[in-house]
């Protein structure tokens, strides 16, 4: 494992770069994908058909098209700004899908009295899926968002490819080729640093999933 | 890891390609075929031997790289490093049509040679000490620099110096090559430095605005600079040394020393390889074949 050693300070900041696209994806993607599973549950028909044609659109193409869109075709349309916000913004674009529908599932799984019973308070439809059914919707879909967002953090290593220095990945590719390391240590080293991100996001999904339990 | 790594840079280069493909560009005139020696007498246990015996060779080389290695429309491959290529086939008793092309971008070349993939590696491929203790280059067989490439309205930037003196402007490069590595130096901060799988991306970014500049050998800058219609241009002079050596598998002392002997018996075929394919960019001078580095 020497040569990780050697090169503990480029791995750091790789961590921290990885870490950090993590994060903001994250983030985005939750909020992202639960104001489209609202606008799939709604009863406003354009809504419901925008929140179908995105998932439509970001589940079913792959990642790195999606990246690739962002990185040079945006540019086309004189958008131009950092190579890591289009990274960023791709991973969220493509993560919110699959946290959208995650959601759904969680909505669907309250009982539709619990948003009757909301209705005939006097509670308008927002107000009914933010105090009600949403609450009672996320307990249920811890481990699946879990999985959704887990997944993100491993996606994250294909942002590397599009113009993002100094991540992870591409850390590892720099001191390969340019370099000259060996392969296997190098990329076990890459893979420990994100085990080092995984792992930990596991645990907390645990202790959350414990938390939120409804004891039924 | 590899295999998705080749799959993304596979539909990468396919767009990117296609992209690319639209811009047109003239006609390049034919090399010349270089002979193709008939049963070649090799000692017995030489990678020379196997190779002459099984009838065909296996080479990585650069797909996006006009002048170099270029995937035409119709699938052929032209480019320099691909004639030169032909030539050490064609001593080896191997026809042009028995030689089985690898796509083999900057950062997977040392990975294709150790794994056997490939018998040699003709890709731009800068000797560089790090890399000569995974493998054996043999020549050099070209002398290339590190300059820097801008759109042609963009007088801000004049050399590497203008990267230190200005933190705003971003420079684009391949993951895992030597430019990438030498310009770092010439770097405020490492956040300037752009980096993609392949030049041709660089390329693109410089074109939409993404990146203020590209930063690689001259030769491979005025493939694309003449590919431009003008869009691009070369400026300030070259700041690095870049000899380019064929790579084989570590060791292979036999192989490199029949790679140099062939190379500067066919100075003539190599002189017309480059008048045919790198010599067509505005801007090159024919090269001399350069003394070859001792084979270890």
């Amino acid at each position: 494992m020497s040569p990780v050693i050697e090169n503990l300070d480029l791995y750091v900041d790789g961590f921290l770069t990885s870490l950090s696209i993590i994060v903001v994806a994250m983030i985005g993607s939750l909020l992202l994908g639960t104001l489209i599973a609202a606008f799939r549950v709604s009863p406003v028909p354009p809504l419901r058909a925008f929140g179908t044609f995105w998932v439509s659109t970001f589940r079913n193409t792959p990642l790195s098209v999606v990246l690739f869109f962002c990185a040079f075709g945006l540019p086309e349309l004189g958008i131009n700004r950092t190579f890591y916000f289009f990274g960023v913004l791709g991973l969220i674009l493509y993560t919110s899908a699959f946290v959208c529908e995650a959601i759904r599932s969680g909505i669907n799984s309250v009982s539709a009295g619990q948003a009757e019973a909301a209705r005939s308070i006097g509670l308008n439809f927002s107000q009914s899926l933010r105090f009600v059914v949403l609450p009672q919707a996320l307990r249920t879909v811890v481990p699946p968002l879990g999985s959704v967002i887990i997944a993100m953090f491993k996606n994250s290593a294909v942002v590397g490819a599009f113009g993002v220095g100094g991540d992870l990945w591409s850390t590892g590719q720099t001191l390969t080729s340019a370099r000259g390391y060996e392969t296997l240590p190098i990329f076990i080293g890459v893979a420990i640093g994100f085990l080092l991100i995984t792992l930990p996001a596991g645990a907390v999904l645990q202790v959350i999933e414990r938390k939120v339990a409804i004891a039924r | 890891m590899s295999f998705r790594r080749s799959a993304l840079v596979a539909t990468l280069s396919a767009v990117v390609l296609t992209a690319a493909a639209c811009g047109g560009g003239e006609d390049e005139a034919a090399a010349p075929e270089p002979e193709v020696a008939e049963a070649p007498e090799f000692e017995a246990g030489t990678t020379m031997a196997e190779i002459a015996e099984s009838g065909s060779i296996t080479i990585g080389t650069k797909f996006d790289q006009p002048g170099f290695g270029l995937e035409t429309l119709d699938g052929e491959l032209e480019g320099f490093d691909v004639e030169v290529a032909k030539i050490i086939a064609a001593e080896l008793g191997i026809a042009p049509e028995d030689i089985q092309w690898e796509q083999t971008p900057s950062a997977v070349r040392e990975e294709v040679i150790e794994g056997g993939e490939v018998d040699m590696v003709v890709a731009t491929y800068t000797i560089n000490d790090e890399r000569a203790e995974r493998i054996t280059f043999a020549g050099p067989y070209y002398e290339a620099g590190q300059q820097i490439m801008v759109a042609a309205d963009d007088d801000t930037i004049t050399g590497p110096e203008s990267f230190t003196e200005n933190p705003d402007l971003t420079v684009c490069s391949v993951t895992g090559s030597t430019p990438s590595e030498q310009i770092r130096e010439y770097l405020a901060s490492d956040s300037q430095l752009v980096l993609f799988d392949e030049y041709s991306q660089c390329a693109d970014a410089l074109g939409n605005g993404q990146v203020d500049a590209v930063t690689t050998d001259n030769v491979i800058l005025l493939g694309f600079v003449s590919e431009s219609d003008g869009e691009f241009k070369l400026v300030g002079e070259q700041f690095t040394e870049e000899p380019y050596g064929i790579g084989i598998e570590k060791g292979d002392v036999a192989f490199c020393e029949f790679i140099n002997e062939t190379l500067a018996a066919n100075e003539e075929a190599y002189v017309a390889a480059w008048e045919a394919t790198a010599g067509q960019i505005e801007g090159t001078q024919t090269p001399e074949l350069p003394e070859p580095a001792e084979c270890v």
